[in-house]
């Protein structure tokens, strides 16, 4: 499950994955639920892979208790979904917050700890600086592709089919999105 | 080539779908979740595509191009068959000579809509025939089913699609184009015969009993369609009958179980019913929304249920048929509580903030209507008062003070976009100015049907495909229906925005306001450098908070703005009284 903030390229990620999923020869379903707004709101996609030996996905989405990892663009959304994982289930999550303005504007009471609540998911909790490795590639455009990076780095897809992945997904920005997927494989 | 498939959604499945068919005119309105279906198809050359003004015409439009002989294909949201719905009961009585598709986009859940009306009546009540497909692949194969069936039997196949298919991607075999031949043959003009076209009473009549009989041969195609098929007819245990993306959580939940999966569902083929139900003791049906199968089948006389089970409300999911049908399932995990919420807002720098900001701080009650502006309802601008369908708001105003007077009515104010006023606001508006009305109305042009993802319309100038077209001149408009005065202000200004409002709400005759400025979200949008906020400066009055820009925050009590967010439209600058924000330096 792949969850964010509007505009963050939640989808763009899930597009991606499920790219790498068919090319290493899952069957794959990719479903992303676009909301009212353009930006700013919560955004969740999913995308499941089949066995081995051809066996199918059905349906579209995972319900909460299911997923075997949470790809989080954004503290705060990762703890929110987290009740989507198994037990002791993989969650990498970006080190960004984004405070949302039911808070900001609002008044809304935000968290006192986002890390404290990750750890009391259970998870097998991943934190990665994106912002770090978006300064290092010198665009916050690669972003979404450092965070699948870090999930990759625990799924068993060769490298050469997400180097092919990348480039029919996220053809602008090559090489730095190459490196940016890359620092994230190092980073989880 | 490393692929043998691609991944396609629902829609472009849909899409590819009806270029496979061969194809020649698509005409679409966007609605979520179906606007990439006719996106999809503008990107062929082969297939004309058009946006059309609203659902009506796109379904008119592609009638004309089927009974001139053309495969052709009008896709819309599920309310926008309500606006088709007129031509389409009377389409269903004529002879379609070459083939036509409605493709209907359900949303049970409500992510995007109004309501989740279940549109498989529509297939019965314009006795044309259903199918709905439960994959992409399914959704590429029906669509060219579609096509053939529409033309074999000369009426409208209704596609059925929900935002689980249509927004979910997977893998699909592409083949070639197959034309088949279209319209008169070479050197020969379109010839209609009235007796088939020409729906006056005495052919009316003459047609309704072929379309009665029309059904009786379709349920026959259903009993022979491959779409209609058995899975698993040796298990024993609960069985079930079931169709769209519902059968994907039968299958996940009770994978060895009988399954009847119905991909041609209306009309129902009763004997495969009968053949699959025959010496089953619990069959279930399973549907999200209505119980149309599970009722029609009762009426039958068939021992089914499943309604009794599961909601009439809703998308339904693997555990929740688990949980209906099988073994007691452990309670799925509970949200983590108390996080604040991340609800859908107006952008920022979106231009209907600074005529929806104005608007509240004169306690206008704004009647709103289709479109991003309907969030003005939530805090802190919290003056939008009403949404219901598309053009709704100028009507709903007008009945309100023809029936109770605008001393009582006070600031009541029609808000409509651009879009939504080319789809179905001119009407009412005519209506205001020929029924000696007062109503005001606002309507919110930001060149562009933003909501969907920046189609164009009749206003934007660009078609479809992204050429250039004609623009309409709204103002024109505006005065040609009978309003005299309309107010064109830039919302970006405040200080006219302010005055402009205030005026309307003072004015005793019926006057428009038009609030022009491209959406903030476009590529084209003019935009000042990002906003700074001085912490030294800024008393923390909050003044600025209540446009409710989602780039404005409060760190130590004071305003700051977020860099990344803000889309430079100023209005937060012209709000502060001290001077504490200002222009950025340009990046």
């Amino acid at each position: 499950m792949l969850v964010g903030v509007g505009g963050q390229g939640v989808v763009l990620a899930s597009n991606l994955l499920a790219r790498a999923f068919l090319e290493a020869g899952y069957h794959v379903k990719q479903s992303e639920i676009h909301g009212m707004a353009q930006r700013g709101g919560s955004v969740t996609s999913f995308v499941r892979r089949g066995g081995s030996a051809g066996k199918l996905v059905y349906a579209p989405g995972i319900d909460p208790g299911q997923a075997d990892a949470l790809l989080a663009f954004e503290k705060l959304e990762a703890v929110r979904f987290s009740n989507y994982l198994k037990p002791g289930a993989l969650l990498v999550s970006s080190q960004q917050e984004i405070i949302p303005t039911t808070v900001s504007a609002l008044g809304s009471p935000y968290p006192e700890s986002l890390d404290r609540l990750l750890d009391e998911t259970g998870a097998r909790v991943f934190l990665v600086d994106v912002l770090a490795i978006a300064r290092e590639c010198k665009t916050p455009r690669v972003v979404n592709v450092a965070l699948v990076g870090a999930l990759a780095a625990h799924l068993e897809i060769a490298p050469d089919i997400w180097e092919h992945a990348i480039k029919a997904t996220v053809p602008r920005a090559l090489e730095a999105n190459l490196a940016a997927f890359r620092m994230g494989m190092e980073e989880a | 080539m490393l692929l043998e498939k691609v991944l396609l959604s629902g829609n472009e499945a849909i899409a590819r779908g009806a270029y496979e068919a061969g194809a020649r005119l698509v005409a679409a309105y966007p609605g979520t979740p179906s606007t990439e279906i006719a996106e999809t198809t503008a990107t062929f050359k082969e297939m004309y595509t058009e946006w059309s003004p609203n659902e009506k015409v796109a379904l008119e439009v592609a009638t004309g191009a089927a009974l001139a002989g053309a495969w052709s294909m009008a896709a819309m949201k599920h309310v926008g068959v309500n606006v088709a719905s007129d031509p389409l009961m009377t389409v269903s009585y004529m002879e379609i000579d070459g083939a036509l598709v409605l493709v209907s986009a359900d949303d049970p859940g409500m992510w995007s809509s109004q309501n989740e009306q279940d549109n498989r009546y529509w297939a019965r009540f314009a006795k044309i025939p259903l199918l709905e497909p439960s994959d992409s692949q399914e959704a590429k194969d029906l669509t060219v089913e579609a096509f053939r069936l529409s033309h074999e039997f000369h009426a409208p196949v209704l596609i059925r699609t929900t935002t689980r298919l249509s927004h979910t991607r997977c893998p699909v075999t592409l083949l070639e184009r197959v034309m088949v031949p279209q319209g008169p043959g070479p050197g020969q003009r379109l010839t209609l015969v009235p007796e088939k076209t020409v729906m006056i009473p005495a052919n009316a009549k003459r047609r309704h009993p072929l379309v009665e009989q029309r059904l009786e041969a379709l349920a026959a195609a259903a009993e022979a369609s491959p779409f209609n098929r058995i899975e698993n007819p040796d298990s024993t245990g609960p069985a079930f009958i079931t169709s769209g993306i519902p059968y994907t959580y039968v299958k996940e939940a009770f994978p060895g179980s009988p399954v009847l999966k119905l991909g041609f569902s209306y009309p129902l083929p009763l004997k495969l019913i009968r053949e699959f139900v025959a010496g089953r003791k619990e069959v279930y049906v399973i549907e999200e929304l209505d119980p149309l199968v599970e009722t029609e089948l009762k009426a039958t006389g068939f021992q089914v249920t499943g309604k009794d089970r599961l909601s009439k409300v809703d998308e339904y999911s693997t555990t929740m048929l688990q949980q209906a049908f099988g073994e007691p399932a452990a309670p799925a995990p509970k949200p983590v509580p108390g996080l604040p919420p991340r609800p859908p807002l107006l952008c920022a720098g979106c231009p209907h903030r600074g005529v929806l900001y104005a608007l509240a701080l004169q306690k206008a009650v704004v009647l709103g209507d289709i479109g991003c502006y309907t969030l003005g309802v939530v805090k802190p601008l919290e003056t939008v008062h009403s949404c219901t369908c598309m053009g709704a708001s100028i009507g709903h105003a007008h009945g309100m003070e023809k029936a109770l007077g605008r001393e009582v009515t006070g600031k009541v104010v029609a808000m409509i976009g651009d879009s939504t006023f080319f789809h179905s606001g001119m009407t009412p508006l005519l209506g205001v100015a020929y029924n000696n009305g007062s109503t005001k109305t606002v309507i919110v042009d930001n060149l562009t049907t933003a909501m969907t993802g920046h189609q164009g319309n009749p206003g934007s100038g660009f078609d479809a495909r992204g050429n250039p077209t004609k623009k309409a001149d709204l103002v024109a408009l505006v005065k040609a229906l009978g309003i005299d005065d309309v107010t064109v202000i830039d919302p970006y200004d405040l200080k006219t925005t302010k005055a402009a409002v205030k005026r309307l709400l003072e004015s005793d005759a019926p006057a428009v306001i038009i609030s022009r400025r491209e959406c903030a979200l476009l590529r084209t949008a003019q935009r000042r450098p990002a906003a700074v906020a001085s912490k030294d400066t800024c008393t923390a009055c909050g003044l600025c908070l209540k446009l409710g820009c989602p780039a404005l925050y409060k760190a130590d009590g004071k305003t700051q703005v977020d860099v990344t967010l803000c889309n430079g439209c100023t209005m937060c600058i012209q709000v502060c009284p001290f001077g504490a924000i200002k222009e950025g330096d340009p990046q």
